[in-house]
């Protein structure tokens, strides 16, 4: 396919750039952020406490004051690099992982890699984290490592399915005549071809990460203040969502958005990766 | 079938004891001393003694284990040390709120998901599908806790249909204790209905193509008898593994939902013992809903291989 060809189908697929357009809003809200946000939140303004949206402050603001806009475009820094770094540590272990296991198919190393994967499915991915909270404490970073530990029997699952196919092919097996060694193999000639199925299933459990560190957060697991989150955002307006319900609508639209977004991208990536796949949907 | 069985439990037993070595440890790393790290810095060292030989601190990392795996299958979990009652106790009553909860959020899902899935796949193409596949796209994307806000905001606080949260008791009778499952049970239902909807549909259009349903049309079935009659039963199969995952995170999205609406279930019991630091709790809890992950997957799979043979052989 030509680089037009492909970045036309791109433009075709509505679930693709609606889902880009999405998750570029909320990445372009937390890079600006850093820069400049409407109004200061690291100091409290009570007069101006749970106004409603409208005014000087676009979608109102919080018991303390505090403007929602702004919280929701310095929490989703947060949201966002938790899911980056759990995703990171998900590919970071669980490719290698996967490569290993394919390139030694049936070994031992594959056996004890698979029946490790089945044993981290075994957990929720939420009961490792709370028990990593319970006995670390609560902090993002630990949100961050109980997302990430979970992502990797995912990759390694992923990654180890395409390998073993590929083995099979004929320009692998040229390779292997050529001399080259298993690792040089798996990264020469395996990684590059499951990098488009990696991308996929990243933009996906990025958007797990998302839900993950938003519920963490939410039962206090997971950022703690300072730290602007929007899972604590919904904790916080909990107690008030009689009087103020306008603070809790905001943070979740703002997860919901996001998750969408990232949805639709991964299903429109995927299908113009394999157009051969027909749509029928997950 | 027995083989498969028996291959199957050795698998299972094999999970079971590495799950509960892996927890095992992971409250043995607790940095310094559980007991003080339980009791906080102004514990005495008499007490501080007496926590160690009650959590079973004493005697080595192997002997400590069994004899925290010895008591669990004897049914005794440890004493909470906050609560000072057995835990197998708290778990006993705590039980009777997330159990019925589960598996009342898998009722609802089931009964959503089927239909939906059926009809869109019966109308691939059509408004109705793409309705349905864009109402999914929202139901996996949307927070569970956030929507039983909304719900709480909507059906109790504005038109007062439903408690805001704790509940009823099962002595105040089966529909109160019912009602006040209702709204955590939609909340925790409606991602896991989107999925399985998906699901159904795809399994079900997998299904539809296959040569037999071709089979089915040409010796004259309509398309709805040759879905209903056939596709149907043969979608199942991927639809029932999914609904056994779904149990786990049934289970752990419990643990959520039960904060939103205060539910006193399992999952605000180990929100409370993190908070007070109640690692047996914690350690006893953790390892119950494993097994029960477990367990309930390895009974999915005995299901499926009693109603398609061919599946005895994958193993």
């Amino acid at each position: 396919m030509t680089e037009t060809g492909f970045l036309g189908a791109a433009l075709r697929s509505r679930s693709l750039v609606l889902g880009a357009v999405l998750t570029a809003v909320f990445v372009l809200a937390a890079v600006v952020s850093f820069a400049w946000v409407p109004h200061d939140i690291t100091s409290m303004n009570v007069p101006d406490r749970m106004k409603g949206p409208g005014g000087a402050h676009l979608l109102g603001t919080d018991h303390f004051g505090r403007d929602i806009l702004s919280m929701i475009m310095v929490g989703a820094r947060t949201s966002i690099a938790v899911a980056v770094v759990a995703v990171g540590i998900g590919m970071g272990f669980g490719v290698p992982l996967g490569l290993a296991a394919a390139a030694r198919k049936g070994s031992l190393l594959d056996e004890v890699i698979m029946r490790g994967n089945d044993l981290v499915f075994a957990f929720p991915s939420l009961l490792i984290a709370i028990m990593i909270t319970a006995v670390f404490g609560a902090s993002a970073l630990n949100a961050i490592i109980a997302i990430g530990i979970f992502n990797i029997p995912v990759f390694a699952r992923l990654t180890r399915g395409a390998a073993l196919s590929l083995w099979t092919r004929d320009y692998v097996m040229a390779a292997r005549v050529a001399g080259k060694g298993a690792t040089r193999i798996s990264f020469e000639h395996i990684l590059p071809n499951v990098t488009n199925l990696l991308i996929v299933q990243g933009t996906i459990q990025f958007s797990l990460g998302i839900l993950a560190e938003a519920a963490l957060s939410y039962v206090g697991l997971g950022a703690q203040p300072p730290l602007p989150s929007w899972g604590r955002m919904l904790a916080d307006s909990q107690t008030m969502i009689s009087i103020a319900p306008h603070m809790a609508i905001f943070p979740g639209l703002a997860i919901l958005l996001t998750v969408l977004g990232l949805n639709l991208m991964g299903d429109g990536l995927r299908d113009l990766f394999d157009p051969k796949i027909r749509r029928v949907g997950r | 079938m027995l083989r498969f069985a028996f291959k199957r439990l050795v698998s299972l037993s094999l999970s079971l004891v590495v799950a509960s070595v892996v927890i095992f440890l992971f409250v043995e790393v607790v940095p310094g001393d559980p007991a003080a790290y339980m009791l906080g810095m102004n514990a005495t060292e008499e007490t501080l003694a007496a926590l160690r030989d009650q959590l079973g601190l004493s005697g080595t990392l192997v002997e400590r284990y069994l004899s925290w795996v010895g008591g669990m299958l004897r049914g005794d979990f440890g004493t909470s040390y906050t609560y000072r009652t057995p835990v197998s106790e708290m778990i006993g009553e705590r039980l009777w709120i997330s159990l019925p909860l589960a598996l009342y959020a898998l009722t609802l899902s089931t009964l959503i998901a089927f239909p939906a899935g059926i009809w869109a796949a019966s109308k691939r193409g059509s408004v109705a599908d793409v309705s349905v596949m864009g109402l999914t796209q929202l139901g996996v994307a949307i927070p569970n806790f956030w929507f039983a806000m909304l719900m709480v905001l909507v059906f109790s606080i504005n038109l007062r249909w439903f408690s805001a949260g704790g509940f009823a008791g099962w002595e105040s009778g089966f529909l109160p204790a019912m009602k006040s499952l209702t709204l955590p049970a939609i909340a925790l239902a409606l991602p896991q209905a989107s999925i399985l909807a998906r699901v159904m549909r795809s399994s079900l259009l997998d299904t539809l193509s296959e040569d037999f349903i071709r089979t089915a049309r040409a010796k004259g079935l309509t398309k709805r008898q040759a879905l209903w009659r056939h596709a149907l039963r043969n979608a199942l199969i991927p639809v029932l593994t999914i609904i056994g995952l779904q149990f786990s995170f049934l289970m752990a999205g419990a643990i959520i939902i039960e904060n939103v609406f205060s539910l006193p279930g399992l999952g605000r019991m180990v929100f409370q013992a993190i908070s007070a630091r109640d690692l047996i709790v914690v350690e006893s809890v953790v390892m119950l809903l494993v097994f029960a992950v477990i367990v309930v997957n390895f009974a999915v799979d005995i299901a499926y291989a009693a109603v398609d043979p061919r599946l005895r052989v994958r193993g």
